[in-house]
């Protein structure tokens, strides 16, 4: 059964910081679905249309009929574990500094053998269940975990290392006066993290719900204005070596096109939280980050961008947002290859229509903040890369893949 | 049973030779490759020309194939064969030969198998083997074959029975005929209690269940019977021989390999049985592997390998003479020339060149070939059994 993580201890300064080193990341392109699912939190595998065979490896064609027309499902993930392993040798330093490791046989009932981590609750023998997850290069890998839950199953290695999990972990929430950003300052603190650091941009805004907040002995206030370099560089200086996890929730949400607005100064602020915001936290606490990607059991994670479904294609009635949070995902994606050797996970967060004072005008169904903190706590704790929030999201991210100009379409009528 | 094949008569084997093995190499594997042929012509007594035919198997000839060692090697083959087998390579590439020559396509070939082994370029084999490998399997802690092996082990003792008693005798007795072999590159006996206490690499297998990364080169020649005659070379006559790839897919772990697919077929067109074997020479970069071959190629009962272990010694002068020059485990394993070891020893003991690890008498003897571990289990098995020719 897994032993509970100990709470960390206080870094000894002198020690050398572990550097970062990532399992091996080359893949076929095939192989890159399972990549692509796993981004998503699903576990999918190519299906023959022609005959049905459930294919792993990844393959070109059929490896009982031959037929090319192979696409990924959702397949049976139950299993057996044959046979498994643990390994004392690697020829790998990501996995040099991580032995012992185990690996292991599992036989899908839906065909094919996996060799997958194995989750030290699964015995030889036993019938286990198969998930995908990212590993820290952030390629798909197979996990097999035990049939039901286990108690602390998530404090397993293999687990740790391919979630982002916020147990044991100091966050930075960049703007702890917004709905979104209180929901998440209790989640995460639920969720098992040590410390949050709830930045707020307007000190001499007074909001009783962050004044309260900030009273718990596990929440300290942070002055951060993501508008403003000065403001980021000082805090990045202050706390940014004991940071696991940044969440980006500054947002300026305004409604507005384009033809109608007199100005582009909305437009201006706008693009100076939203997107520049992101920068200047990249620029300042990034390198920080990536440099502690590998310190000890409670290494830094995660980056994650609370962004909005309507990042992927405008919604005019805002539209300037719309196209801010277009050039805030384009940006994220540039933070994400720019992290990856480190193996920090950039989350992208797509919520639809959040219930907040600035959506007023939007008719239901809206995302609670308390839904989108628990989507990013679940995120994290499944390492999963890009998630979509609440209804409006799912059904966008569906309508987007079937027919995007149709989406196009009604979200200008 | 042999669906109409023809026999290998009037073909033979000749001139076994081994580039000395060494750890660690500064040369490239055209080198050792080179080495080979200039052997084989100083032991045959005939000239580069002579050779119309190569066959050759390299892990690390990259870039080139077979084609860019003969301009390399200044040959003007008119049969040309590259054999990407690992360790079924040897006798592949030999029923392959033997058919060329037959068929009058080439008059000598060469079967030249070889690699160099730089420091840490092992990992790069490794880690770019196969694409389900670097897909599928090197990701999940890099382990390399000894992972993928203890997988095996480990399923295949839970099955049989086996104990790493099992396995250790098969690995001492392999040391116990190495210490007789000049280029082995293990030189000191192992006791079981040296196996038993040997470090944990990947459990179950420990230290002495691993074969050592080496450079080296193994080759041989093949020839009509005649021609061998004329050049007075001791020469071995192939009875027989099978090879089989991918076979039991739907297993959902190996635990029998293509063998068992063709060895009814493999005695029947030598007309021979497996008791009539003087010896065997498997494949063995881990000793399940040994049980395995036992087994499937009909030695003793499926299953039944580590009762037949205990009752034999496995020694040059003991019951069933197995690996007599000591095998990978002992002398190294020198990329794809580990597909050839098992050859030239068998035409070293059938042409009675085998000096100390001599089998008295031996007359006819069965080599296996084991390769590619493409994703979770070795694909290609061959198999040969060769016997002297009278004179």
């Amino acid at each position: 059964m897994t032993q509970p993580l100990s709470p960390p201890r206080k870094k000894d300064p002198v020690a050398r910081t572990r550097q970062p080193t990532l399992p091996p990341s080359p893949r076929s392109r095939c192989a890159m679905g399972l990549t692509r699912a796993a981004a998503l939190g699903r576990f999918e595998l190519q299906v023959c249309a022609a005959c049905q065979t459930v294919q792993y490896p990844p393959r070109e064609v059929c490896g009982s009929c031959l037929s090319h027309d192979l696409a990924w499902r959702a397949v049976d993930a139950a299993g057996t574990l044959l046979a498994s392993t643990t390994l004392h040798h690697s020829n790998d330093l990501y996995f040099r500094e991580r032995l012992p490791w185990r690996v292991g046989t599992v036989h899908m009932d839906a065909g094919p053998s996996v060799v997958a981590h194995i989750h030290q609750d699964c015995p030889d023998g036993a019938r286990v269940r198969l998930i995908s997850r990212l590993d820290r290069s952030g390629q798909a890998v197979m996990i097999a975990l035990p049939e039901k839950d286990t108690p602390h199953m998530a404090d397993d290695p293999v687990l740790r290392e391919t979630s982002c999990d916020p147990k044991f972990r100091r966050v930075l929430i960049t703007d702890g006066k917004s709905a979104a950003g209180q929901a998440l300052a209790t989640a995460l603190l639920d969720a098992g993290a040590t410390m949050i650091f709830l930045g707020d941009p307007q000190p001499w805004r007074h909001v009783e719900t962050y004044a309260a907040l900030v009273q718990d002995a596990r929440i300290q206030a942070v002055t951060l204005d993501v508008t403003d370099t000065d403001s980021v560089q000082r805090t990045a200086a202050s706390i940014g070596g004991k940071v696991e996890i940044l969440v980006n929730t500054a947002d300026m949400a305004r409604e507005g096109g384009v033809m109608t607005t007199r100005d582009v100064n909305v437009a201006r602020d706008a693009l100076d939280t939203n997107v520049l915001g992101l920068m200047r936290l990249a620029q300042h606490f990034g390198p920080a980050l990536c440099a502690r990607a590998a310190d000890g059991m409670r290494n830094a994670v995660a980056w994650v961008n609370v962004l909005s479904v309507y990042a992927h294609m405008n919604l005019p009635s805002r539209g300037m947002w719309s196209a801010s949070k277009a050039a805030a995902l384009s940006l994220s994606q540039c933070l994400r290859a720019e992290m990856r050797p480190s193996g920090i996970r950039v989350i992208n967060v797509f919520p639809g229509p959040l219930d907040h004072e600035w959506e007023q005008l939007t008719p239901p169904p809206r995302v609670t903040p308390r839904a989108l903190a628990q989507a990013v706590v679940r995120s994290l704790q499944q390492g999963i890369e890009d998630v979509y929030v609440g209804d409006v999201a799912q059904e966008f991210c569906e309508r987007l893949a079937e027919n995007p100009k149709g989406l196009e379409r009604e979200l200008g009528a | 049973m042999t669906h109409g094949r023809q026999s290998y008569d009037g073909v033979v084997a000749v001139c076994p030779v081994t580039i000395p093995y060494v750890r660690y190499s500064t040369h490239s594997a055209h080198w050792w490759l080179g080495r080979a042929l200039y052997e084989l012509l100083r032991a045959s007594g005939l000239q580069k020309n002579d050779v119309d035919g190569m066959c050759v198997s390299s892990f690390t000839l990259a870039p080139d194939t077979a084609v860019g060692l003969t301009q390399h090697l200044g040959m003007a083959p008119r049969w040309l064969d590259h054999i990407p087998m690992g360790g079924a390579s040897g006798v592949v590439a030999l029923r392959r030969a033997t058919r060329a020559v037959q068929a009058g396509d080439a008059e000598v070939v060469a079967c030249l198998a070889g690699d160099t082994n730089h420091v840490d370029s092992f990992r790069h084999t490794v880690s770019q083997f196969s694409r389900f490998a670097q897909d599928a399997v090197y990701p999940y802690g890099a382990g390399g074959p000894n992972a993928s092996f203890a997988l095996l082990t480990a399923h295949y003792m839970a099955q049989t029975g086996a104990t790493r008693e099992d396995f250790g005798k098969l690995c001492i007795a392999q040391r116990d005929n190495a210490l007789r072999y000049a280029h082995a590159l293990m030189k000191k006996p192992l006791t079981l209690e040296q196996y038993l206490g040997a470090r944990l690499i990947t459990a179950p297998i420990h230290l002495f269940d691993c074969v050592m990364p080496c450079a080296g080169a193994d080759a041989f020649l093949v020839m009509s019977a005649d021609r061998a005659r004329a050049l007075g070379l001791p020469a071995v006559r192939v009875l027989s021989t099978i090879e089989r790839h991918n076979a039991w897919s739907q297993d959902p772990i190996q635990q029998r390999g293509g063998w068992t697919m063709d060895a009814d077929e493999l005695y029947a067109l030598a007309s021979r049985s497996p008791q009539d074997m003087d010896f065997m020479q498997a494949y063995d970069d881990y000793p399940v592997i040994n049980m395995m071959q036992i087994e499937d190629l009909g030695f003793c009962e499926k299953g039944q390998a580590p009762q037949f272990v205990r009752d034999h010694t496995f020694t040059v002068e003991g019951s069933f003479p197995f690996n007599t020059n000591g095998g990978q485990l002992s002398v190294g394993q020198a990329g794809a020339a580990g597909g050839y070891l098992g050859l030239v020893e068998g035409l070293r003991q059938l042409t009675g060149t085998a000096g100390g690890t001599q089998v008295a008498h031996a007359q006819t003897g069965l080599v296996s070939g084991f390769g590619m571990i493409n994703y979770d289990r070795g694909l290609c098995t061959a198999a040969a059994i060769l016997a002297r020719s009278e004179v």
